[in-house]
């Protein structure tokens, strides 16, 4: 089988989160994913895009399809120029927010996929590579 | 073009009432003009009020820079035009045409005013075409914004229309959510679910999700906001149609609606409200 290749999508405003959103949908769907599993990474995917929007000063997401011994997967790669993360274990922390939110977006995304690596520095950006497998 | 050398404004002001007539009958025979959304009278009052200012402005001797404040009431009058035109539904070429339009019978004039001489004629056809131009590319502009403006306020109109409340027993108010929510379509809901408990002083509202492909935690956060301000006006929001998939987002998430009644299905939840208003279905 050939995997589709990897794909960047632009996150400016609320519409890219949504528009991220559903590429991510139809990916996932492409490559047999279950619903539950679909929901868990658009879920993730709202959440990591929105931060990258609302504190990263906007990004990149990218997308990749995976195939690894047998397995099937999906890589999301979000980017951004932003101000960078200070206290990463602090921001991954439940309930802690900069903001006004519910500071549940980071820690949550990570318990909704097998994979969650996140890099940061001050000044320089954020990067939160997350994958599922099948 | 330097501003004394050009004969235009003295040409318009000489010939205003011809090129006036030439105009009008340029535009009714152009095919384009929609006699279904305007008269003739009211075409000719717009067409002598436009030339009027455009003479107007023509006369600081400022020919072509219509950024200059001498052409302000003009570009006044083009956005003004452009936008009703947009809103009563002309297309982009009928807005257009009504500047263009002007061109022919002005280089007419130009003609029979420069007489024999090709050199003079040449440059006032340059500065008359070049000032039509960014007459005529400023209206399309300002129809192009007109008609985006009225898109996004149809969408706004959309989303209202798209979550109605329903009021589905006397004191019992149901909102079913369908679709995407991004933050700004989240918000209105919320928003109009509130003003509804209050203008139809209902003691229980049902908040059904079946139609939500995802949860995440801004819609959570809209979701547990809304609960709160309910209660504070006295009404118990019910949260139904949270679908397996969501219910195990949720929990991985780590979203809680904490002392929030949630039913599976709005069955359940219509069932549990119509219990606690004492109303017994048979
Ligand atoms: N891309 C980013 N750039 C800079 N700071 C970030 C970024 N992502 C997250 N943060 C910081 O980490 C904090 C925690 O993020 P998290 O997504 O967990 O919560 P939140 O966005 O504040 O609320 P929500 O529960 O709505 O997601 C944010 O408040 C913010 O300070
Ligand atoms: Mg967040």
């Amino acid at each position: 089988m050939s995997l589709p290749g990897p794909e960047t999508l632009e996150l400016k405003t609320s519409e890219d989160v949504v528009r991220a959103r559903q590429r991510v949908r139809v990916c996932m769907k492409d490559q047999g994913f279950g619903l539950v599993d679909q929901t868990k990474m658009v879920t993730a995917t709202s959440e990591l895009a929105r931060n990258a929007v609302d504190y990263g000063l906007g990004g990149t997401m990218r997308i990749e399809s995976l195939e690894e011994m047998g397995r099937i997967g999906i890589r999301l790669v979000f980017l951004d120029h932003g101000p960078g993360i200070p206290d990463i274990d602090l921001a991954l922390t439940d309930g802690y927010t900069s903001g006004h939110g519910l500071g549940l977006g980071l820690g949550g995304s990570k318990r909704l996929v097998n994979e969650f690596e996140i890099w940061s520095k001050p000044d320089e950006g954020t990067r939160v590579t997350i994958t599922r497998w099948r | 073009m330097t501003k004394s050398t050009s004969r235009l404004n003295d040409i318009l002001e000489k010939n205003e009432k011809e090129i006036l007539d030439d105009w009008m009958r340029e535009q009714l025979a152009s095919g384009t003009l929609r006699k279904d959304l305007i008269t003739e009278s009211e075409l000719r009052k717009q067409s002598a009020e436009l030339l009027g200012l455009i003479i107007n402005a023509t006369r600081s001797g400022n020919v072509t820079e219509i950024s200059g404040t001498e052409w302000k009431p003009v570009l006044d009058f083009l956005a003004a035009t452009s936008k009703t035109r947009a809103a009563q539904g002309f297309s982009p070429v009928e807005t257009a045409t009504f500047i263009f339009s002007m061109k022919q019978p002005i280089f007419t004039r130009l003609k029979k005013e420069a007489g024999s001489n090709a050199s003079v004629l040449a440059d006032e056809i340059w500065v008359a075409t070049v000032l039509t131009d960014k007459l005529g590319l400023f209206t399309a502009e300002t129809y192009q914004k007109s008609r985006e403006e009225i898109i996004r306020r149809q969408q706004m109109e959309l989303l209202e229309l798209s979550t109605p409340v329903i009021r589905i027993w006397e004191g019992i108010l149901v909102l079913p959510l369908i679709g995407t929510l991004d933050s700004s379509r989240t918000q209105i809901v919320m928003e109009t679910l509130l003003q509804n408990i209050v203008d139809t002083n209902s003691g229980i509202a049902i908040i059904d999700i079946t139609g939500v492909p995802a949860v995440d935690t801004l819609v959570a956060q809209h979701l547990i906001k809304t609960v709160s301000a309910a209660r504070l006006m006295g009404a118990q929001c019910i949260i139904s149609g949270i679908r397996p998939q969501i219910a195990q987002t949720m929990v991985h998430l780590g979203v809680a609606f904490g002392d929030v009644v949630t039913k599976a299905s709005l069955a359940d939840a219509l069932k549990y409200a119509f219990r606690q208003s004492g109303i017994t279905v048979t």
